[in-house]
């Protein structure tokens, strides 16, 4: 899933200070998981908004609603009838749902209420790791299923480095060494010697440094 | 052995059997290039080359190729040491070019320390290759004079490639596969990480030789002589990679404040009078930290002085 952080409410409220109505928009899918973005977290922004600008003597209307998903038109949709009486919204999708709601509704500020982090997942409750980072060449297969990609800091295709200590990275002593990972499952998979197979220099333009991406399949298009 | 394949004067120094003697010195925070000329100075007889670290410890510094071509400009043979964090493939190959086109004839292929250890952690890393992509780069851009995109390189640079080898990291297991995937790689000589614990150098050159690998790679053994009892918890306790016994701390604080300098210059001299003894060390890389002065008086007592002349 994709992986959110709440935003400060300090942040938002600069954003939206000086609008009178707007709407807080949630997102059913990944950000509910990740406890950033969900119906519960819209209840609980509206509600710490409403009490703010009470506070401070200022009048300021807040609906809420939580959308299945906001990176679909056809959920997007649904709100297309009520929209237009809002001067703003906080929409608590990713970055993903922010923009496609802003491409839709051209005329409204979309704000975002949540930081975008990674893809990732839930290590346990209250803990989210990343797991991919999108290269568009997936390499799992070469690296006993671990991706030294999203998960070693240099991300290197023939690590692990000089810094590796105690199976952790040098960078933090909370982050595990990819490359530990990876040795230690080729070790249980009895495919150590994989271990010295050099992985050649790879091709970066199907990931970012390749420019925006675009997958188009022309057998399931309508 | 293998063959001289460059105008190294390092790589004609081991390929002629001679125990070869390197150190570095990390360029300034600043554009003075007497920071570096000076330094080089202080060691220039009593050393083969002299390594120029390439933004160690991700600090920003004035440019590890600017600081080689100083140095041959002295007469002093470098070694371009060079890191895959800062730059990518165009521009590795580009200062590939640029040090061939002042003739320097050795590099040190690295990934280099994480940006978050230096005075840009807010900065972007690049890691377009890795060391062992980038020995592979090098390769091919002197054995076969083509650029990575496969056209035709004019004048291609012949450069004696270098690697690091840190025998102490973890996991310790692959510490040997990693030096023969490197050797893989095509790295003709390699300079390892500080070597305090000897036992278990020991033991990793005997994997190496049971693979043969020193039969098909230079290996420099590398000290680092400790300044102060101080210097030796810090290394121990705080420098990712590195392994320094309690018996070394111990040694060092056993001495009053005054003689601990000598005291680490002791352990230093006499660990490479112990390293010269193994098998397949083909030589040392000294890194005197900001103590560069120290070099002459370990290589003359190491027995290591003078240094071969070698006809270019």
């Amino acid at each position: 899933m994709i992986v959110a952080e709440k935003k400060p409410i300090e942040e938002i409220i600069e954003e939206i200070k000086d609008y009178k109505k707007i709407l807080i928009a949630g997102c059913n899918e990944c950000v509910t998981v990740c406890e950033a973005g969900g119906k519960k977290e819209v209840g609980v922004l509206a509600s710490a908004l409403r009490m703010y600008f009470i506070n401070n003597g200022k009048k300021m209307e807040i609906d809420e609603v939580t959308l299945e998903r906001q990176c679909d038109h056809e959920y997007l949709e649904e709100i297309r009838n009520q929209i237009g009486q809002y001067d703003a919204v906080v929409s608590l999708a990713c970055g993903v749902g922010v923009q496609f709601m802003a491409e839709k509704y051209r005329r409204i500020p979309i704000y975002p209420g949540v930081n975008t982090s990674f893809m990732g997942v839930t290590e346990e409750r209250g803990v989210w790791t990343e797991r991919c980072q999108g290269c568009g060449q997936c390499i799992l297969a070469r690296t006993a299923s671990i991706c030294p990609i999203s998960r070693c800091a240099k991300r290197l295709l023939n690590g692990p480095c000089g810094g590796s200590t105690n199976g952790k990275c040098e960078i933090s002593k909370d982050l595990d060494c990819a490359w530990q990972l990876i040795i230690d499952r080729l070790k249980e998979l009895n495919r150590l010697d994989d271990y010295e197979k050099l992985l050649p220099i790879k091709d970066w333009s199907t990931e970012r440094a390749g420019g925006p991406r675009k997958v188009v399949r022309e057998d399931v298009r309508l | 052995m293998i063959e001289t394949k460059t105008p190294s004067k390092l790589e004609k120094i081991l390929s002629s059997g001679h125990m070869a003697v390197t150190s570095e010195c990390g360029p300034p925070r600043g554009s003075n290039p007497e920071a570096v000329t000076k330094k080089a100075e202080l060691i220039r007889n009593h050393v083969d080359a002299i390594n120029i670290t390439d933004n160690q410890t991700a600090v920003t510094r004035l440019c590890s190729l600017a600081s080689c071509i100083h140095l041959k400009m002295m007469g002093i043979e470098p070694t371009l040491q060079m890191v895959t964090r800062d730059r990518n493939r165009i521009a590795l190959q580009s200062d590939i070019l640029g040090a061939a086109s002042f003739d320097i004839h050795n590099i040190l292929c690295l990934s280099g320390d994480h940006q978050s250890f230096g005075d840009c952690p807010t900065g972007q890393n690049v890691f377009d290759l890795d060391s062992m992509q980038l020995i592979q780069t090098v390769r091919l851009m002197r054995d076969e004079g083509k650029f990575l995109g496969g056209d035709g390189i004019d004048r291609p640079p012949q450069l004696f490639v270098g690697a690091a080898a840190n025998p102490f990291a973890d996991p310790f297991e692959i510490r040997v596969p990693r030096l023969a995937k490197k050797v893989a790689a095509g790295v003709e000589f390699i300079q390892t990480q500080c070597i305090y614990n000897l036992d278990k150098f020991e033991l990793w050159m005997k994997q190496v030789r049971d693979r043969g690998l020193h039969e098909k790679v230079y290996i420099l053994a590398g000290v680092t002589p400790l300044k102060s009892a101080g210097m030796a918890k810090y290394m121990k306790n705080r420098v990712p990679g590195m392994d320094v016994p309690d018996e070394v701390v111990h040694r060092m604080s056993g001495v009053s404040k005054e003689k601990q300098a000598e005291e680490g210059i002791n352990i230093c001299v006499e660990s490479i009078q112990r390293l010269k003894e193994i098998e397949g060390v083909r030589g040392f890389h000294i890194m005197a930290i900001e103590w560069e002065q120290k070099v002459p008086e370990i290589v003359e007592r190491s027995g290591l002085f003078p240094r071969p002349k070698i006809e270019m």
